[in-house]
């Protein structure tokens, strides 16, 4: 279960912020999450709780924007949606496609006081 | 918990290792984001990945390794496809070859470094307890105490598991997967994050096929589905046949790192501080 320590991460990294932007209460935490990387959105937020308790994410509610996973065709030269990383691309068999978007694990934004 | 950083290890736990080592990695990852005041509380852009500090480990562990011309692999499986037995036979043949080290990584027990200290090889094991993977900070404190020498090449086998380590960089140079063929052909397209990630997948206990249905050519197919580029090699670690080929990638390998050296050998290997 790697969200654990993704989730441990997340948290470490907020702990740097509210030193360098002075908060002491995170209220919203905004991740965005590609559907291509080795992330189940489910689990994340199952341990986002468990790890936020008693440190400074304790009772942030967490936001997931997902992220669709993109692909560029080197034959067709276009982008298209991919569901998998070794899709082929449905116009003309080409693979692998190049990854455009899909791959992140990001803190976006927070909302703090 | 690390004294010196602060780093919280949780269950972590690296044989024979103390804290009062100079911490050698970076803490200063300053990022700038907006303020935005709303009603009480403020939006922070922040705009940071998530395994941004393992990343930043992993190239103070790189930079150690290339400075001190260290061939660093990152072997990775599901458990049972027989890495340490593919290691042992490995550090026994080539031990006149050039200087080889061992990081274990296993959630519990040291029976995989007895293993390896078996050989006459220096190894480490880190416990991760209840974590999946290594990560790139446990690696650079088990390189602190493991002290390899310069030159060599460092082998670090991961925990069992094909899902988890494939997101975590160490600062190796290449992963190594290794599937047996006692597992599935369709593992490169159950597991495409790992397949992508390796360089070189090792198809093991390849003594075993005359009793098995698995098709060879089909699983070589899913891995380039998922890797074009990733090169594969059929070995039994057991009997030793196609092992000289693995030996022939580990010495080119090793080569290639030589040639990358940007420095003179040192005497001994500095510390990951020294980076």
């Amino acid at each position: 279960m790697h969200e654990i320590s993704l989730c441990e991460d997340v948290v470490r990294l907020i702990g740097d912020q509210a030193r360098q932007h002075r908060f002491t209460r995170v209220r919203t935490v905004r991740l965005q999450i590609g559907r291509l990387s080795c992330v189940a959105p489910e689990a994340l937020r199952f341990a986002f709780d468990a790890v936020a308790k008693n440190t400074i994410c304790d009772g942030a509610r967490l936001e997931i924007e997902e992220i669709g996973g993109r692909g560029w065709c080197d034959v067709c030269r276009r982008e298209l949606a991919v569901g998998q990383r070794f899709d082929a691309c449905p116009e003309c068999g080409h693979y692998p496609l190049t990854i455009t978007a899909g791959e992140e694990m990001r803190i976006g934004e927070l909302e703090v006081e | 918990m690390c004294g010196v950083c602060g780093c919280g290890e949780g269950e972590t736990v690296i044989e024979g290792h103390k804290h009062d080592h100079h911490h050698p990695h970076e803490h200063h990852d300053h990022h700038h984001g907006h303020d935005h005041e709303h009603d009480g509380s403020r939006w922070l852009s922040v705009e940071q990945d998530i395994l941004s500090k393992n990343n930043m480990y992993a190239a103070s562990n790189r930079r150690h390794f290339n400075h001190n011309g260290m061939l660093v692999l990152n072997l990775v499986s599901s458990p049972g496809s027989g890495k340490t037995t593919l290691l042992t036979r490995t550090l026994n043949d080539l031990q006149n070859d050039f200087p080889m080290a061992v990081i274990e990584g296993d959630q519990q027990t040291v029976l995989d470094a007895d293993r390896i200290r078996a050989t006459g090889t220096k190894a480490v094991q880190i416990n991760t307890g209840k974590g999946c993977h290594l990560d790139a900070h446990m690696v650079g404190h088990a390189v602190e105490d493991l002290q390899p020498e310069a030159d060599s090449v460092l082998f670090i086998e991961n925990v069992g598991n094909l899902v988890c380590p494939a997101a975590f960089d160490l600062g190796e140079a290449h992963k190594v997967v290794v599937l047996s063929v006692t597992e599935g052909e369709d593992k490169p397209l159950k597991y495409p994050d790992m397949f992508h990630a390796a360089s070189l997948m090792l198809l093991n206990k390849c003594d075993l096929l005359p009793h098995l249905d698995f098709d060879v050519g089909a699983c070589i197919d899913n891995a380039r589905r998922v890797n074009p580029a990733i090169k594969v090699l059929q070995l039994s670690a057991k009997t030793g046949d196609g092992m000289a080929q693995w030996y022939r990638w580990l010495n080119l390998m090793h080569e290639a790192t030589l040639i990358d050296r940007p420095a003179p050998a040192a005497t001994t290997a500095e510390t990951v501080a020294g980076a």
